[in-house]
């Protein structure tokens, strides 16, 4: 079949809306007898709750009612669930708003309902809560010192679990035998996600039918339905449907079930009227699921030819307050397992323990475990370059999984499908001339210029599979994908999909997808998601997923309507079933092309059935659900040039130089795009984010004033490349490339800073690279 | 108490009685229904509110709506006339300079003010003119191709 959209460069369908103002998102939808709801959250990190008074804020008027965590609790409200369990874990239980105790800044402990949203802010204020104020701790070493402050009575030394993997044995005798060893100890900073628009949920509950109707900001509604119905409150789950409309960016953020939209459902029946709550961005500073928070000391050891003998690595992971929906899965099975990188490393030993403090909840944000993987791995690769005295590329190189190694069994459980490792890296060192700029960088560094350039040779894992392996991980659930296509009567197709897209175009990649495989023109198709009462179980959208997982999901299905519609061609054309080709959208007896049935008559005799084929049912649709068979395994390498103004500290990115290898591309223009966000938040974390919690477990960084996210002028356009190493085993050989950026580019941006500081003697800073800890180390070091 | 006010949105002329604190941006989006122009931050600080006021761009979370009592108003709804999209649309859009589309209103309508300003600028002052508009999908890449490719053909238009 001739391909006519897949792999090209489409513009998006989805945009006329948005650039005209005529998105949807949660907080423009209204209701008939819509009240909104403001959360009254707790001003202290850990306080036990003496009393909580309603009257005024009752007295005040348009106010219509104020909950607070006993009541729910007493109305029968559970704990929100954890969806990913480990071997010993402490699984303290997590209500909506606090009970008898808040844990952390920002928890909630009462909600107030008022006909308008200033009136429900005012009677927040209104709200008064007796506090108790008790010792606090934020950050993940001295939580697990003797005498921290204990955030849950069943987690007295605040250990949430304790995880390892690998050999250890093997990887100490490694060390023992090692030429040379480095030995790093680095922090991952606590990053708080900030998708730009602010998550908002809207509930209605119709009495005369007993049924619930939930529009919120998810990157995966079934998700939602099914924990917060059969978990949390408890009602039936087809009573309960969730819609998430467009979606303001998500980045890992809504994807997890949260206190406000499971209040918010249930206050709707409370007050017998509809219900919205949005987020003012200083709530989602306090109560979005914060990513990253590692504390992390790593080393590796190499033989006399500079080939690596082993790795060990030993990370404190801060969970925060409570466990967030995926939490335990972040700092285990999406990091450990991610160790070896592009490397052939004998042997790798990591342990991680996972710690309550008084902060806000950690989970998944963009990469999530992966790039604090990458961190370490491509940190190591740095530091043990610079030991040798070998240049970075040729000490990556020299240490490659090499191509004909595939499928790679690594030491931390992954076998890694496919790869040429070299290829990307060449590609990466053409694209910005290596020779010539190391040549500069000398140059430079006379003048007292300091140039560096940074790399970073990542691995991903996405589309986390197959069920069985992760169910006997730990997960909860399987992580398959649902696709039901219908065909119309006049030919139209509606597909509608598990994924959920919140930026990243599936309503373009997928229709060019399904008009390929079925010949018709993409204006023909129409792809639905987000809505539990239209579209079959789906597991949503994150870690990359949704165009091998979802994308093969919706092949599937194509298969299956081709099919029967070849039966039916078949008949129509009073040939054999296996002598009708089908190519170009027409059915064709074999070697008689200019006899044949479009698709479009096809599926009108699939649904008028007047002229059909006996024994088959009529219509033409197809459902399916596709488990991988594997992890797919995107990788690259890119390349951060900076230059540091020893003077002020300032670091500006001088080029950036992506090469990426995620199987086969759908449409550049989207995966280029993919790329481009990716290497902001990357840089993000490198330059310029990071969350601050003061001695009291006080979030100081908790506005947009105070955390500095990536602006225009910060970032430099990005030079972007691809090798294709398709994915073996997934329908469309594609491989996810939504986090790819994030997983690269913070140890790439790192890595150029050290590289440039290198005259000074600086070994390693720990992230966000500010100007002030440049020029303090450029000080200390020129006082040394 | 609420206060009379005359505002002019995309040249329709609109009185309503509004609370002296209510933001313009909340006039916008709750009292006329024009959802197209977004409040993603409470500082003032991601420029997804931003409107041209008296062909201006200000961020509509920072303005009252007595404030642009008497003025004129233009959001994203009002940006394409005829049917025919601004230059700003068709470049977010043939160039990618959008993911989600939060940021979009407000981004295009800053563009807007600085093509105003500057009709040919270099990629450096797009980028320092658009560094009141938050993006965390882009990357901003596209976004900085994008208003060229407005500007170019503002230019051939004009």
């Amino acid at each position: 079949m001739a391909t006519r959209y897949f792999g090209v460069a489409m513009k998006r369908r989805e945009d006329p809306r948005f650039i005209t103002g005529r998105g949807t998102y949660v907080d423009d939808l209204t209701l008939p007898g819509l009240v909104y709801a403001a959360m009254v959250r707790s001003p202290h990190a850990h306080a036990r709750i003496r009393a909580i008074h309603k009257e005024k804020a009752l007295q005040h008027p348009g106010v219509i009612a104020v909950f607070t965590g006993k009541d729910m609790v007493d109305s029968g409200v559970k704990s929100l669930p954890c969806g990913w369990l480990l071997p010993g874990m402490k699984l303290p239980p997590h209500y909506p708003m606090a009970v008898d105790k808040v844990r952390h800044m920002g928890e909630i402990v009462a909600v107030v309902i008022a006909e308008d949203r200033y009136t429900a802010e005012d009677a927040a204020e209104l709200v008064e809560v007796e506090y108790e104020p008790l010792p606090a701790v934020a950050d993940g070493a001295k939580a697990l010192q003797p005498g921290a402050p204990a955030v849950h009575d069943e987690a007295p030394d605040n250990v949430c679990f304790r995880w390892s993997i690998g050999d250890r044995e093997k990887t100490d005798e490694a060390f023992r035998r090692a030429h040379r060893t480095v030995k790093v100890e680095l922090v991952n900073q606590r990053l708080i996600p900030n998708a730009i628009e602010p998550r908002a949920a809207m509930a209605q509950y119709n009495p005369a039918t007993d049924e619930y109707t939930l529009w919120v900001t998810s990157q995966n509604p079934h998700v939602h339905r099914l924990l917060m119905a059969a978990f949390v409150l408890g009602i039936p789950e087809h009573k309960l449907r969730v819609i998430s409309p467009d979606v303001g960016g998500g980045f890992g953020s809504k994807i997890f079930l949260y206190p406000e939209e499971t209040i918010v459902t249930w206050a709707a029946r409370q007050v017998g009227r509809p219900v919205k709550w949005t987020a003012r961005r200083r709530e989602s500073f306090v109560s979005d699921a914060h990513g990253r928070d590692h504390i992390t000391e790593a080393e590796l050891a190499v033989d006399e030819k500079g080939k690596i003998l082993g790795m060990r690595v030993k990370t404190i992971a801060n969970l925060g307050a409570y466990l967030s929906t995926f939490a335990p899965a972040i700092p285990t099975y999406l990091y450990g397992t991610l160790l070896s990188g592009q490397y052939e490393i004998p042997t790798i030993y990591c342990e991680v323990t996972g710690v309550f403090t008084h902060t806000t909840p950690v989970d998944a944000y963009r990469g999530a475990g992966r790039p604090e993987a990458t961190y370490v791995v491509e940190r190591l690769m740095d530091l043990m370059a610079r030991e040798l005295g070998e240049d970075p590329a040729e000490f990556r190189r020299k240490n490659f999984i090499p191509p004909d190694k595939f499928p790679y069994q690594t030491p931390v459980a992954l076998q890694y499908d496919s790869g040429n490792y070299e290829g990307a890296l060449n590609k990466a060192l053409e694209a910005i001339r290596y020779k010539e700029l190391r040549r500069q960088q000398e140059e430079l560094r006379k003048q007292g210029r300091y140039i560096g350039i940074g790399f970073s040779c990542y691995i991903e894992a996405c589309g986390i599979a197959p069920s069985q392996v992760v169910g006997s991980l730990g997960a909860q659930a399987g992580l398959w994908e649902s696709a039901l296509v219908r065909v119309h009567p006049t030919g139209k197709v509606t597909v509608y999909t598990g994924s959920h897209t919140h930026g990243q175009g599936h309503e373009t990649a997928f229709a060019q997808i399904v008009a390929d495989e079925l010949g018709i023109p993409i204006e023909d198709v129409e792809i639905v998601h987000g809505d539990t009462g239209s579209v079959p179980f789906g597991m949503g959208t994150y870690g990359s997923r949704s165009a091998p997982v979802g994308g093969s999901a919706i092949v599937l299905s194509l298969q299956k309507i081709k099919e029967k519609a070849r039966k039916i061609a078949a008949y129509l054309l009073e040939a054999a079933e296996e002598d009708v080709v089908f190519e170009d959208g027409k059915f064709y007896v074999k070697g008689v092309p200019d006899r044949f049935k479009t698709f479009q008559e096809v599926a009108l005799q699939a649904y008028l059935a007047h002229n059909y084929p006996p024994g088959l049912e009529p219509g033409l649709e197809a459902s399916s659900f596709y488990d991988p068979k594997n992890f797919t395994f995107p990788f690259g390498t890119h390349i951060c040039v900076v230059e540091v103004d020893p003077e002020t500290g300032k670091v500006k990115i001088l080029r950036y130089v992506a090469v990426d290898d995620a199987g086969r591309i759908i449409n550049p223009l989207i995966a280029e795009g993919q790329v481009h966000g990716g290497i902001a938040q990357g840089i993000g974390q490198a330059l310029l984010e990071g969350a601050i919690y003061d001695e009291n477990a006080q979030l100081l960084s908790a506005s947009l004033l105070d955390y500095a996210l990536p602006r225009a002028d910060d970032l430099p356009p990005f030079e972007i490349d691809h090798t294709v190493t398709p994915c073996p085993h997934n329908p469309l050989g594609v491989k996810g490339i939504g986090e790819t950026g994030t997983i690269a580019a913070t140890a790439a941006a790192v890595n150029a800073v050290m590289d440039a500081l290198a005259p000074f003697g600086i070994r390693h800073i720990d992230m966000p690279l500010t100007p002030e800890k440049i020029w303090r180390a450029i000080q200390a070091a020129r006082a040394a | 108490m609420k206060v009379p006010v005359t505002i002019t949105v995309n040249g329709q002329v609109y009185q309503r009685e509004v609370e002296p604190r209510m933001l313009l941006v909340h006039f916008l989006r709750e009292v006329l229904g024009l959802t197209g122009t977004h409040v993603g931050c409470d500082t003032s600080q991601c420029g997804a509110c931003v409107v041209l006021m008296d062909g201006k761009a200000v961020k509509s979370c920072t303005v009252f709506a007595v404030q642009a009592d008497g003025a004129q108003i233009t959001t994203i709804e009002g940006l394409a006339r005829n049917g025919q999209l601004h230059p700003l649309q068709e470049g977010f859009w043939e160039m990618h300079g959008l993911q989600c589309g939060f940021c979009t209103p407000g981004m295009i309508l800053a563009a807007y003010d600085l093509l105003q300003r500057n009709p040919n600028p270099t990629d450096e002052e797009i980028r320092h003119a658009l560094e009141g508009n938050y993006c965390r999908c882009t990357g901003y890449h596209n976004i900085v191709r994008a208003v060229r490719y407005a500007a170019e053909k503002l230019r051939v238009q004009a």
